[in-house]
């Protein structure tokens, strides 16, 4: 079948980008050192390193995150009824950034260091997603339209990148710094604590959204069919949240926002797969998002620029392409 | 099948239906008509579980509608609304089996008898070609058959459809009055439908309810020509003679 086919391709794609991943670096390194490294067959000391503290463990944080990130902008667009809706909808990365920027500007600001340093700015990021999405989940509780939400999520979103803006505005340049450069994304941050922590946060938001899968079919033709399809519309959208939060939240705390990735994937899966059933499209995101995040990662790597500015500059172009297309 | 007691509703302050009391029963197909805002959405929404501003009891096999569950309401109601969404890259086999939702496991699992089920409702509507085509590249009046079958498809002793006939041609108008007066009559559905065509609620259906605010008059199609209640539909006035003197009008059939 068509279907299966084209999951076995992207299959073998993902693996080889993530052997690509591997292999790509600003050291080089021959394919075979890689493979001697990664069996614990015959190399340096370094080369080991080099491949599997730093680049296995970056690969292994690009489909984690590639995964993590696309599923949760094909659960918000197909909960809005919006092609441009992505993971960030409800305001996730605003409210990481808040808790970044309050951590590392407001702190020193407020001439407090040691206290917020050890919450970390993972910790951090992830308190202030959580935080905001709670409050959405509070007030859209009471809120019938699925669109009125959306809305409230794009001006907390607002309100909350002004707070950043004054504390930026107010900050001294080496906080500033450390604080743009967190914007920016990256895959090479997390330590091996940190990434069993982001895989199993990781892992719980995909099995909700495997659990989710029924609901987001149903919710194609909007909430009040799938109301009389017999679908309970507060739990879904709980479920979606909470599916988001531990996917999208957990993803910007340890590598900042990643940008447009979650927004374009959704859309490349349904284009290659050419339908709108999710237990179809949830397989299908899982695995382009992978690939997507390695291929940027390779790019990035290549080019020595953060990862951020390559999920835009390629994810750019396919949203605009989706727009025309419509 | 469906029974409203001393029903009353309104819509942004508006009173459209007062006390109103009448049942629609099995195996007959009724044309909801009204003027445009005497609350024929509002009803129909409330019959399918969506609006609970309403007073009164709406009462389907005896049970009150507040107190049944949205998952046996599913295997109860079917709902067609006037929503034209065109999901994109949706096939329309795919649309008509989210109807077999209520009956598959939790990840939508379809059984045979669920893959019958969609096969019969888009036979039914004359939409087996289209089985593999997006919803995409169909036109409105095919995406609502499609929108139709899933209704079918979801099995339901009762079928409510808001303004179906919009959007069709002329022949289709009359194909599809046809087949809702088929599953009616052959398979004992009660299906309550809107639309704003006269000849098609007075000609094709076995009762005819309308909505003349605050009362609604529901009465064998038949009778109801002959009552010559079609004239409280070109009266420009709401309150015309009829309402007022006529109380008994506005229950029962």
């Amino acid at each position: 079948m068509r279907h299966t086919t084209l999951i076995a391709t992207l299959c073998v794609i993902t693996l080889l980008l993530f052997a690509a991943d591997l292999i790509v670096g600003g050291v080089m390194i021959a394919p075979g050192e890689v493979w001697n490294a990664l069996t614990g067959g015959e190399c340096t000391e370094a080369t080991r390193r080099i491949v599997i503290d730093i680049r296995l463990m970056k690969a292994v944080v690009a489909v984690i995150a590639g995964i993590a990130v696309a599923v949760s902008g094909l659960q918000m667009q197909t909960l809005f009824h919006n092609p441009l809706a992505g993971p960030y909808v409800l305001g996730i990365s605003s409210g990481a950034s808040l808790g970044v920027a309050l951590l590392l500007l407001g702190a020193p600001l407020a001439g407090i260091s040691s206290a917020a340093a050890s919450l970390g700015i993972a910790g951090a990021a992830w308190v202030g997603a959580a935080a905001i999405l709670l409050l959405i989940a509070a007030v859209g509780s009471r809120i019938k339209d699925i669109m009125v939400i959306l809305i409230l999520g794009m001006m907390f979103s607002s309100g909350v990148s002004a707070i950043v803006q004054i504390l930026q505005y107010l900050s001294r340049d080496e906080s500033l710094k450390s604080f743009v450069i967190w914007t920016m994304g990256s895959l090479g941050d997390v330590t091996p604590g940190q990434l069993i922590i982001l895989a199993a946060a990781v892992a719980v938001g995909l099995a909700l959204a495997v659990a989710a899968v029924k609901p987001l079919n149903l919710l194609l033709f909007g909430e009040e069919y799938a109301r009389t399809m017999g679908l309970d519309i507060r739990r879904a959208r709980t479920l979606l949240f909470l599916s988001t939060t531990f996917l999208a939240g957990t993803v910007t705390a340890f590598c900042g926002p990643i940008g447009f990735i979650g927004m374009a994937i959704p859309h490349v899966a349904r284009m290659l797969f050419r339908t709108g059933d999710h237990r179809v499209l949830l397989p299908a995101t899982v695995l382009t998002g992978a690939a997507t995040l390695l291929l940027c990662d390779i790019v990035s790597k290549a080019l020595t620029l953060p990862v951020n500015a390559i999920t835009a500059l390629l994810g750019i172009p396919v949203v605009i392409y989706i727009l025309i297309r419509q | 099948m469906i029974e409203l007691k001393d029903f009353s509703m309104g819509y942004g302050g508006r009173v459209l239906l007062e006390g109103v009391a009448t049942s629609f029963r099995r195996g007959e197909l009724t044309a909801l008509i009204g003027r445009n805002g005497t609350g024929k959405s509002t009803l129909l929404r409330a019959l399918a579980g969506l609006n609970t501003g309403y007073s009164g009891d709406i009462l389907i096999e005896g049970k009150p509608l507040r107190k049944t569950s949205v998952p046996q309401l599913a295997r109860t109601v079917a709902f067609v609304s006037t929503a034209r969404t065109r999901v994109p890259d949706m096939r329309a086999a795919d649309t008509v089996a989210l109807g077999r939702a209520p009956y598959t496991n939790w990840i939508g699992r379809m059984q045979d008898q669920d893959r019958e089920a969609v096969g019969k409702a888009l036979e039914a509507v004359g939409m087996s070609a289209f089985a593999s085509r997006t919803l995409d590249s169909m036109s409105d009046g095919e995406c609502q058959r499609v929108m139709i079958a899933r209704a079918l498809a979801q099995d339901t002793p009762v079928i409510l459809l808001d303004e179906p006939t919009s959007f069709l041609d002329m022949p289709s108008r009359y194909e599809l009055a046809s087949l809702l007066q088929t599953l009616a009559h052959e398979e004992g559905k009660c299906i309550i439908f809107s639309t704003h065509e006269v000849e098609i609620a007075t000609r094709m259906s076995d009762t005819v309810a309308l909505i003349d605010p605050p009362h609604l008059i529901h009465e064998g199609s038949k009778l109801f020509v002959e009552n010559r209640h079609l004239d409280r539909l070109f009266s420009t006035c709401h309150s015309s003679p009829y309402g007022a003197g006529h109380p008994e009008h506005g229950s029962g059939k």
